[in-house]
């Protein structure tokens, strides 16, 4: 089973542009900044919004082609939605609910019970939905969906709702239920461990535009975009010259072994912070003098300033264990290496 | 006393009311889909008759109406109904005036329906008609209410658009507001002070009512429901 989706939409001045595949087994994460188009996506997959040409076919039944003149209303489509707020109905108790799902008579009851018992809801059946925790309305509206029999399951931002010490235990119990979920799944979110802890593949969405889809190691270990190695949590960025199998940063007058070739369309580089070591004798050693250390809850941030760096370039940053950072001999100049391999490569 | 204008205002207020329900909610319901410009115009056709002068739309009424125009004389020949100077002819002229204050109490409650939850109602398969009636409506039940009972009240209190329409026929088209004007004509003072006393009881009893019904809708958006 699998869910294809190939659309283009204009709002206003915003272009949206978005094609992926979602396996079943395999959660998608659509992954990017707030307002970049991944709630649209997901409403134009449900058919709550009608994009404005393309293609979107679920388990060989096409829910919606601008060529072929086809539309399936979203009561035909069988896509089950996980609002950011849930939207449980306020006048129903969360009995009724999940009862409205299923249509037909005969199995409402025993299905209903069935589902307030898996989703540990029964002491609270009777109960209104403001009248639940943030976690009790989100199981209520999984049931709900999956009382509906969907195909394939849409989750917008599903913790977005939550404080983040209830988020936890949640996000174990989704990952339960969408492992016994046989149809695809796509999850929305601009939380990159979400992600990672949650989803095998994922499509990075940046500014209405969507990418290719890649594994999620590909996205921490080579995500091949400025915008796909921001949303992977990457902090350093300098512009760069390809040069063999080396890169020229002329900002910070360096030139660093990537010990590999470089393609010739790389533009830029990045370094994740903890990648940034403080070791002389390695690989692409920098000497630099300390800008600014900034004390974090586990570690430290140090900001440098690479010796033959110009005035505009950016710092480097690097973040270390408090401890580390407090057994080094000399904290206003120190020499950093970064090791080829975990020099990213990146298009603009 | 021949409490006869009493039973003829309030089945005219009742009758009229009722369609009254049904045209301002499906015209709130459907008018806020249309597009901004399209909206605009009908909204202000719409609840025009709420600031129009009721002579005004007695008059325009008559133009519809009257067996010399056209509908009146296709319902004369046809159905062979007259639809002037019948105690239902009184109808027409309520549903007129009260139709706006049903439209908008309904439409603003409309507004402040989260959207959401009709979409999502959607996606779980189950039709329209079904979220109207079981979610879209109870949500927006206090503000539909309120509407309601400010439509009845208008309808009650007409008079201008009534006498025009249905005229005064003493135990045939009389109601309390007919009744009052040609009590005073004929100096008829006692007479004209008790049906304007029935009046004023009939319509502090209503305005009691909607006030009810808003302080309670307050006290659920307060409490971050949309729901009662």
């Amino acid at each position: 089973m699998r869910l294809t989706v190939d659309i283009r939409k204009r709002l206003g001045n915003f272009q949206l542009q978005a094609a992926f595949t979602a396996e079943a087994g395999a959660p998608l994460a659509l992954l990017g900044a707030s307002g970049c188009g991944k709630s649209v996506t997901l409403r134009c997959v449900a058919g709550i919004m009608r994009p404005d040409e393309g293609h979107i076919e679920l388990d060989g039944t096409v829910l919606y082609d601008s060529a072929g003149h086809i539309d399936l209303p979203p009561q035909r489509r069988s896509v089950g939605y996980l609002f950011q707020q849930y939207a449980l109905f306020p006048n129903m108790t969360v009995r009724q609910n999940i009862a409205a799902a299923i249509r037909d008579r005969s199995r409402r009851e025993a299905e209903t019970a069935e589902l307030l018992r898996r989703f540990r809801l029964e002491d609270v059946a009777a109960q209104r939905p403001r009248q639940l925790s943030g976690g009790q309305q989100q199981r209520t509206a999984l049931a709900r969906i999956l009382a509906s029999r969907p195909r394939a399951i849409l989750l917008d931002e599903p913790f977005s709702a939550l404080d983040s010490y209830l988020k936890y235990q949640l996000e174990l119990e989704l990952s339960d239920t969408l492992a016994r979920f046989s149809g695809p799944v796509l999850w929305v979110t601009h939380d990159r461990g979400e992600a990672w802890r949650n989803c095998r593949r994922v499509c990075v969405m940046d500014h209405g535009a969507a990418e290719p889809v890649m594994d999620m190691e590909t996205l921490f270990h080579r995500p091949g975009t400025v915008s796909a190695a921001r949303l992977s949590g990457c902090k350093n960025y300098a512009a760069a010259v390809p040069e063999g199998e080396s890169v020229r940063i002329p900002g910070w007058g360096v030139t660093l072994n990537c010990g590999r070739p470089v393609p010739p369309e790389v533009r830029v580089v990045g370094i994740r912070s903890h990648h940034v070591r403080p070791a002389a004798e390695r690989e692409n050693a920098v000497p630099c003098a300390v800008e600014r250390v900034v004390d974090d809850v586990f570690g430290t941030i140090v900001l440098l300033r690479p010796e033959n760096a110009a005035p505009e370039a950016p710092l480097l940053r690097m973040e270390l264990d408090k401890a580390d950072w407090a057994a080094l001999p000399d904290r206003e100049r120190l020499t950093v290496s970064i090791a080829p391999a975990d020099i990213l490569l990146l298009r603009e | 006393m021949d409490w006869y204008p009493l039973w003829n205002s309030l089945r005219i207020a009742a009758i009229s009311t009722a369609a009254v329900f049904f045209l301002g909610l499906f015209a709130a319901y459907y008018i806020a889909k249309l597009p901004r410009a399209v909206k605009g115009v009908l909204d202000v056709v719409l609840t025009l008759p709420l600031v129009l002068p009721p002579t005004v739309v007695g008059w325009l009424l008559l133009c519809l109406l009257s067996p010399r125009r056209p509908l009146g004389e296709w319902a004369q020949a046809v159905l062979g109904l007259r639809l002037v100077m019948t105690w239902w002819s009184a109808v027409f002229a309520t549903i007129v005036v009260s139709f706006p204050l049903m439209y908008r109490t309904a439409r603003g409650a409309f507004e402040s329906f989260d959207a959401t939850l009709a979409d999502a109602g959607r996606t779980l398969g189950l039709s329209n008609t079904w979220i109207f009636w079981r979610v879209r409506m109870p949500c927006c039940r206090q503000g539909i209410l309120a509407g309601m009972v400010l439509a009845f009240a208008r309808a009650l209190g007409e008079y201008g658009a009534t006498s025009m329409v249905a005229g005064y026929t003493p135990g045939k088209t009389a109601t309390i507001s007919t009744t009052v004007y040609q009590l005073w004509r004929t100096n008829d003072d006692a007479g004209a002070l008790k049906w304007v006393l029935v009046n004023i009881a009939i319509s502090a009893v209503f305005l009691l009512a909607v006030n009810l019904l808003e302080s309670r809708e307050r006290q659920n958006r307060k409490g971050g429901r949309s729901c009662a």
